[in-house]
């Protein structure tokens, strides 16, 4: 058995708490690699629970248990050969609302660079230049590295944060309804921008937009209260599902 | 609206009355020497309060170098751990600590650090200052990085930081602008306080920037010489006003300036 491609993703019954209300319920989801999936469901079912169970960020909130195993490339994410510092940097994400740090679009993109690497500056460069042409953003930016990164656009901030995670090298890239506060032009872009990504990056995209999950996506999961319902290529989840929930959910019946 | 005209001048009318009385004043009585030479002795002509303002300049220094670096530590502490029985005992002080009058914390530097040492020492005058910034630099600090959206911490968590230096170069250079500002708003402030510093530095009409020794400060200088029968003491008192109201617009400024750049013009 060869080993897994990288940037596979896992989960394994899955269970999570905020204290006494269950997040997620047994989840067992495997994410296919270099290709775009969508994690889709009503308010409230876990989606972004289980978004960032991926890259640990979880435990944040206070009271939280976890049951269940989550892997990337068959290894848990909780080994104690994998530092949560080197998970995150394997296994980027976005946000909901765009997150720029109060410096220059240079110093977000090197932040994560600069982090672990000691890098001449010239490499450094390269590394913040393909980052941002990667994010389809260095025409817009090249003239400008050095202004703060908060007198960009909110779609440009949001292409900027996609830039600031790839500048790592990530695997997995996580966005969290990155577009949800986009206008139609500046969403389009982010799509674009994530199409192109997924030849080489895993992605898995929360969203509480069907028609982008169902354009964008090559794989969609459902979860609705806390558990996987559906799981399935978009083109066959969208046309022909197999549960009635999720027919039920996407058709707005519910959710 | 005549109404409002009214209340508006009635109350402007004393600031202008008080900027206009100490331009004249301290400007007719102020030379280049205020800055450079030091009191002369009753009769003589001339001299200046070059020591007071060294004085200041020295009690304000070591005053901010006790109380920022434990302020900040105890407002990050206060708002990174929301809740917890420090953090709110942290605030609850600085409450307190800011409502207390500086004549009593005078006293209290008097108790703790020139009796113990036997004699007035700027370094008193120093730790009664310091206790007057710390409430405002704490209380400050902690506003300023619950100000910080949690989500930017949760992105540098993201991108491989570890927890302390996510909260250092990410929270904390975030919420630095409004925290300097905050300083140099508590610098002006302690820079004119006069009251505990009476009992403590006790003011010298010598020169000394000896921590160990009495040191004289602006507001003693003026103090003493506003009180005093002679005409051209009371002078120099107006002089060291200006000087004084001087030094506060400046520090305004700056603050304001460094409010204006919080979103952060340049880097690194």
């Amino acid at each position: 058995m060869s080993a897994p491609p990288a940037g596979a993703l896992a989960t394994r019954d899955l269970s999570l708490w905020y204290g006494p209300v269950q997040a997620l319920d047994l989840v067992s989801l495997s994410i296919a690699p270099h290709a775009i999936s969508a994690i889709i469901g009503p308010s409230g079912c876990g989606k972004s629970s289980l978004l960032r169970s991926f890259n640990r960020l979880h435990p944040l909130a206070a009271d939280v248990r976890v049951s269940g195993d989550v892997t990337l490339n068959g290894a848990s994410v909780c080994a104690s050969s994998l530092p949560v510092e080197e998970l995150r940097r394997r296994v980027g994400m976005v946000f909901q609302r765009w997150t720029p740090f109060p410096v220059s679009i240079y110093d977000n993109v090197a932040a994560g660079p600069r982090l672990n690497l000691r890098l001449e500056r010239a490499d450094l460069d390269a590394i913040v230049e393909q980052a941002l042409r990667r994010a389809a953003l260095w025409d817009e930016v090249k003239d400008r590295l050095r202004e703060p990164a908060r007198r960009l656009s909110g779609g440009q901030q949001q292409r900027l944060c996609i830039a600031r995670a790839l500048a790592n090298g990530p695997e997995v890239l996580l966005l969290d309804e990155p577009c949800s506060a986009l206008d139609p032009i500046a969403t389009q872009r982010i799509e674009e921008v994530l199409w192109e990504l997924r030849q080489d990056v895993t992605i898995v995209i929360v969203t509480h937009n069907l028609q982008q999950a169902a354009r964008l996506s090559d794989e969609t999961a459902v979860l609705i209260g806390g558990r996987l319902v559906e799981h399935g290529p978009s083109s066959q989840l969208f046309t022909s599902p197999r549960e009635p929930r999720t027919e039920a959910f996407i058709t707005g019946r519910f959710g | 609206m005549a109404v409002v005209v009214a209340a508006t001048a009635f109350a402007v009318s004393p600031l202008a009355a008080l900027g206009g009385h100490l331009v004249r004043e301290g400007g007719a009585a102020l030379h280049w020497s205020f800055f450079t030479a030091l009191p002369a002795p009753v009769g003589e002509p001339g001299g200046g309060m070059a020591n007071a303002v060294v004085g200041t300049l020295l009690l304000v220094s070591i005053a901010s170098l006790m109380a920022i670096p434990v302020g900040v530590g105890a407002g990050l502490y206060a708002a990174e751990h929301r809740g917890r029985p420090l953090a709110l005992a942290v605030r609850f002080v600085s409450e307190v600590l800011s409502g207390v009058p500086s004549i009593v914390i005078g006293i209290l530097s008097w108790e703790f650090v020139v009796r113990p040492m036997g004699h007035f020492s700027a370094l008193a005058g120093a730790v009664a200052l310091a206790i007057i910034m710390l409430p405002l630099v704490a209380r400050a600090t902690e506003e300023m990085v619950l100000l910080v959206p949690s989500a930017l911490f949760e992105t540098a968590l993201a991108l491989g930081y570890g927890h302390a230096r996510a909260v250092v170069r990410v929270v904390l250079r975030t919420a630095l602008p409004g925290i300097l500002t905050a300083l140099l708003v508590a610098v002006a402030r302690v820079a004119g306080e006069t009251a505990p510093l009476l009992f403590t530095a006790f003011g010298n009409h010598f020169w000394s920037v000896s921590l160990r020794e009495p040191v004289s400060a602006l507001p003693l200088q003026i103090f003493t010489y506003a009180i005093s029968p002679y005409d051209d003491w009371r002078a120099l008192a107006w002089a060291g006003a200006l000087v004084l109201v001087g030094l506060a617009v400046i520090l305004g400024i700056a603050a304001r300036v460094t409010m204006r750049h919080r979103h952060g013009r340049r880097v690194r």
